[in-house]
């Protein structure tokens, strides 16, 4: 592994002392004066059309300055998906029709948080109550009832990949299976509640403050919304405490905050309360999946045939990436030489799905896995050797999909067999434990363009000083994963500056330059260290052009600009600090700043992603036989995400998706009556809290990543992937019940341990 | 009917009118501007509210401002008054890389050092039991527990 003076190193993060102090503000930690306070009207049924609203016994409450309906709006619709307007299927608040329980139907400001609220009460809505759908099979039915008028069978969105001949690959098979497989509904849960906070300048554009991972994005649709030019509309990311996908659209909140603030004159702030966001926040799409896969009698793979149905809720939100996203990775980790793919995105009367944490990935690779290692036990290879005979290596091509550069899959396989004592393990633990693995890999950005900007999806602008300090301003939004710091690290990698050295501005549409599609995917050390590391080579460019005049330098010499200092590489004593080689440069050019751009927008990638991550997880559990609890023992987890920047940072992912896989496996999910969620604390919500979490070991595998930042890549969201395939192996391997249906619940292990045949043949052993 | 409470908060003393109904977290965060102090539920389930009354940790949103009259409150932001030296709970979580999205860490500060103060020593499962009722999604609590200990073990080299 190439050495660097400060990528690779600990290094604090640029903002845990503002947090560790509570000095760091989040958007509602923020006030104006003057500010009004804003609450939402949320439908209470799950279908219904509008047929009247009257505001006026809520307009004539005292203190309250303005009540909005959809009525009162430009009526626009929006969606991330603008390449495609028709995708585009939801209004800042409702028109003519909700939806689902909670959908946005008015809006209230008022001078304090208590008025606001009972002016809500005062709102009359009749609504005509319409039949609701609340799963994907009955929505697909002949005669459903219909969400969409321009989408008569529920199905918004289909994707669909074919190569090889997958009927012919069945033909030939030895083996195949098929198998069905239902994943949940979770929440992204992250603890700060959505804010936003809006003010009207005096010249009437629009400043913006959300708790927001796309602050592009948000600055675009509330234009289109609001039927106002983008650069009339500044936004600015605070501190975000945590998104995971869940805030990475214009919500009905910023509309109205920005909506109320023009109308009104005044600033307008709208939080969340909890309720809210279990209620009707957005969540991981479950999904039905339907997956036939074939072998020869060695393991080798022969295809896969994969239908998902992904249950969307009652708009698209990201839901169209979702669908196309699961597609990519049902051909991933292992080599199928055919492979086919349709995957229908689907309305129901629920909360919108939409992006979480994998985007897709959890749910199609559970199905990969739990198939794989159902194979495994029928055809008597081990699980991990049925996965190094099949698995991707670096070069392979995936048709329609992507090309897969560094690829430590391998390496990983056999580290997290390794560390865990795998080969021991499969065979003599006692009864009611259990070992099992999971693999994944994951996306470092995506190369495609839905979004249909015009601009680089990650740009950097880069200014540096005669004081021999920078400025880094880009907007890559920091929602506590941390590129603030693993952005600055790259910087000062390359300009051999120190943190302490540079200033960094981040997330503000109006100062930092366009564009950054945001923080999701895994994108943001890839492609936005990209833009960073060329802002900076044009930087030293003109750098070492003075240090070459002022010592009459050969021009074939190397030039170095490293620890502060900027000189030939093989002649460091001719050499300048950096901040003399700032002033010097500026000198030669009449004063002008010192000011690069840099850009990246990934080109002949493949249609997917400039780079994949891998990784295996080993879960052993114990599982008790008397009521079906699982504990599990510990964690062991091999990844690639090539060269680790931050290694705290890369840790602390890893540490945190263990906490959601978890949760996702065995705790976590939505108690849903028809189109009503009814666990909306997290007191009912259940999310594993530290007594929860079980040990867990770490091994990284050392990868080079041509297209990455000094070889970096993807770190953190895909890692929320194997833990849920790995926990339901290693409770077969404990119980013999083998889940398709997560989460995995102690009355799911009870009965599917009845159901078992050594079960049936000795009932009164268990009675 | 507003009633009138006078409280110390982090050493300064204050006297604020409060409505009957408002919380302690309402009176922290929107009349004195005590960003340190959350609101993550407001249900007393995700503790990153969570203060000290009178050397107890307590769930501020849960707790009426009436009842702290003539009561000590510390919150994260009294934990290192002059600003510039940290308190050692607070340069563990910086140093091992336990802070994240932050908006759960001033309340998981106040917890472990409502634990440190009483246990000064505590094992891991000890201080998982002490901060269980404090939710993080972001770092699987692991560089969390590791701070803790970290900091237990500063503060009793402190007290030597």
């Amino acid at each position: 592994m190439k050495e660097y003076s400060i990528v690779g190193k600990h290094v604090p993060r640029n903002d845990a002392r503002a947090k560790a102090t509570g000095s760091a503000l989040y958007t509602d930690d923020m006030k104006l004066p003057g500010m009004l306070h804003g609450r939402l009207l949320r439908s209470p049924l799950a279908h219904a059309r509008i047929v009247r609203i009257d505001t006026s016994r809520a307009e004539s409450l005292p203190g309250v300055r303005c009540v909005i309906t959809g009525e009162d709006t430009p009526k626009v619709k929006y969606g991330n998906w603008r390449l495609f307007p028709d995708t585009q299927d939801e209004y800042p608040l409702a028109v003519d029709k909700v939806r689902f329980i909670g959908d946005e139907v008015a809006a209230v400001a008022a001078v304090d948080l208590d008025t606001a609220e009972e002016a809500l009460g005062l709102i009359e809505v009749e609504y005509e109550e319409l039949p609701g759908v609340f799963d994907v099979d009955s929505a697909i039915r002949e005669g459903a009832p219909v969400l969409h008028d321009y989408c008569p069978n529920n199905v918004s969105v289909n994707r669909k990949i074919q190569y090889g001949d997958i009927d012919k690959a069945f033909a030939e098979s030895d083996y195949v299976r098929e198998d069905v497989f239902t994943v949940h509904a979770v929440s992204p849960a992250y603890l700060e509640p959505c804010s936003a906070m809006a003010q009207s300048d005096l010249d009437g554009r629009i400043t913006l403050w959300t708790s927001t991972q796309v602050p592009y994005i948000v600055q675009c649709l509330l234009a289109s919304t609001l039927k106002m030019r983008e650069n009339d509309i500044r936004v600015i990311k605070p501190y975000v405490g945590g998104g995971f996908g869940g805030k990475m659209e214009l919500r009905a909140w910023e509309f109205c905050a920005a909506f109320m603030a023009r109308k009104t004159g005044r600033p307008v702030k709208f939080t969340l309360s909890r309720e809210e966001e279990f209620l009707a926040g957005r969540r991981r799409h479950a999904m039905k999946l339907y997956s036939k896969v074939g072998f020869k009698k060695d393991g080798t793979l022969t295809g896969k045939d994969l239908r998902i149905h992904l249950d969307g809720g009652a708009y698209n939100a990201m839901g169209p990436t979702a669908t196309f996203l699961c597609g990519n990775f049902g051909a991933m980790l292992y080599r199928y030489p055919s492979y086919r793919f349709l995957g229908e995105h689907v309305y129901t009367n629920k909360p919108p799905a939409s992006a979480m944490r994998g985007f897709g990935a959890p749910q199609s690779i559970f199905a990969t896995e739990t198939q794989m290692n159902i194979a495994a036990e029928e055809l008597g290879i081990d699980p991990i050797e049925i996965r190094i005979k099949n698995a991707q290596v670096s070069g392979d091509e995936i048709p329609e999909v992507a090309t897969v550069s560094s690829c430590g899959f391998i390496e990983a396989l056999e580290k997290a067999a390794e560390m865990s004592g795998w080969k021991e393990k499969r065979k003599s633990l006692k009864d009611g434990r259990g070992i099992g693995i999971g693999c994944y890999s994951f996306i470092s950005g995506g190369v495609f363009n839905w979004f249909n900007t015009q601009y680089p999806f990650s740009a950097a602008e880069v200014r540096v000083f005669g004081d021999g300090t920078a400025h880094l301003l880009t907007m890559a939004a920091d929602i506590g994963q941390g590129c603030d710091t693993v952005l600055k690290q790259i910087l000062c990698e390359e300009l051999g500056l120190k943190m302490e050295d540079i200033r960094i501005t981040s997330a503000d549409t109006a100062t930092t330059p366009q564009a950054d599609l945001g923080a999701w995917g895994s994108r943001l050390t890839l492609m936005n260290g990209n833009a960073i590391v060329e802002a900076a080579r044009k930087i030293k460019a003109q750098l070492f052009g003075t240090v070459s005049a002022k010592y009459n330098l050969n021009v074939i010499y190397d030039m170095e600009c490293k620890n502060g200092r900027v000189y030939p590489a093989n002649k460091p004593d001719r050499g300048m600090s950096f901040a003399e080689a700032v002033a010097m440069t500026q000198k030669a050019n009449r004063g002008e700043p010192l000011v690069a751009f840099g850009y990246y927008t990934p080109r002949g990638k493949g249609l997917v992603t400039p780079a994949f991550s891998f990784g295996a997880q080993v879960a052993e559990v114990e599982v008790d036989k008397q009521t079906g609890i699982v504990e599990v023992k510990k964690f062991w987890t091999a990844h690639d995400c090539g060269t680790v920047v931050n290694p705290k940072a890369v840790e602390g992912q890893l540490e945190g998706a263990i906490q959601m896989g978890l949760g996702y496996t065995l705790s976590e999910q939505f108690i849903m009556d028809g189109g009503k969620t009814l666990n909306t604390h997290f007191l009912d919500y259940k999310m594993p809290n530290a007594m929860d979490m079980p040990p867990s070991e770490v091994a990284h595998i050392d990868t080079y990543e041509p297209e990455g930042p000094m070889g970096a890549k993807e770190a953190g969201e895909g890692l929320a992937i194997p833990t849920a395939p790995a926990i339901a192996e290693a409770v077969f391997h404990a119980t013999g019940y083998r889940c398709r249906d997560l989460p995995i619940t102690p009355e799911k292990i009870l009965n599917g341990m009845e159901e078992l045949p050594q079960a049936k043949s000795k009932p009164a052993a268990r009675k | 009917m507003k009633q009138v409470i006078k409280l110390s908060v982090n050493g300064d003393p204050y006297t604020v009118a409060v409505d009957p109904c408002q919380t302690l977290n309402e009176v922290l965060r929107e009349e004195l501007n005590l960003t340190g102090v959350k609101l993550g539920c407001g249900s007393g389930d995700c503790g990153a509210c969570t203060v000290h009354v009178d050397g107890r940790a307590v769930s501020s949103c849960l707790t009426l401002a009436v009842e702290m009259d003539g009561k000590e409150i510390l919150t994260a932001e009294g934990l290192a008054p002059s600003g510039e030296t940290l308190h050692p709970i607070q340069e563990a979580f910086i140093d091992k890389g336990a802070i994240q999205c932050g908006f759960c860490t001033c309340g998981m500060e106040m917890s472990a050092l409502n634990l440190l103060q009483k246990n000064p020593s505590p094992t891991e499962t000890e201080i998982r039991e002490a901060i269980s009722g404090n939710l993080c999604r972001c770092t699987g609590y692991t560089k969390i527990v590791e701070a803790i200990s970290a900091a237990g073990e500063k503060m009793r080299e402190g007290d030597r």
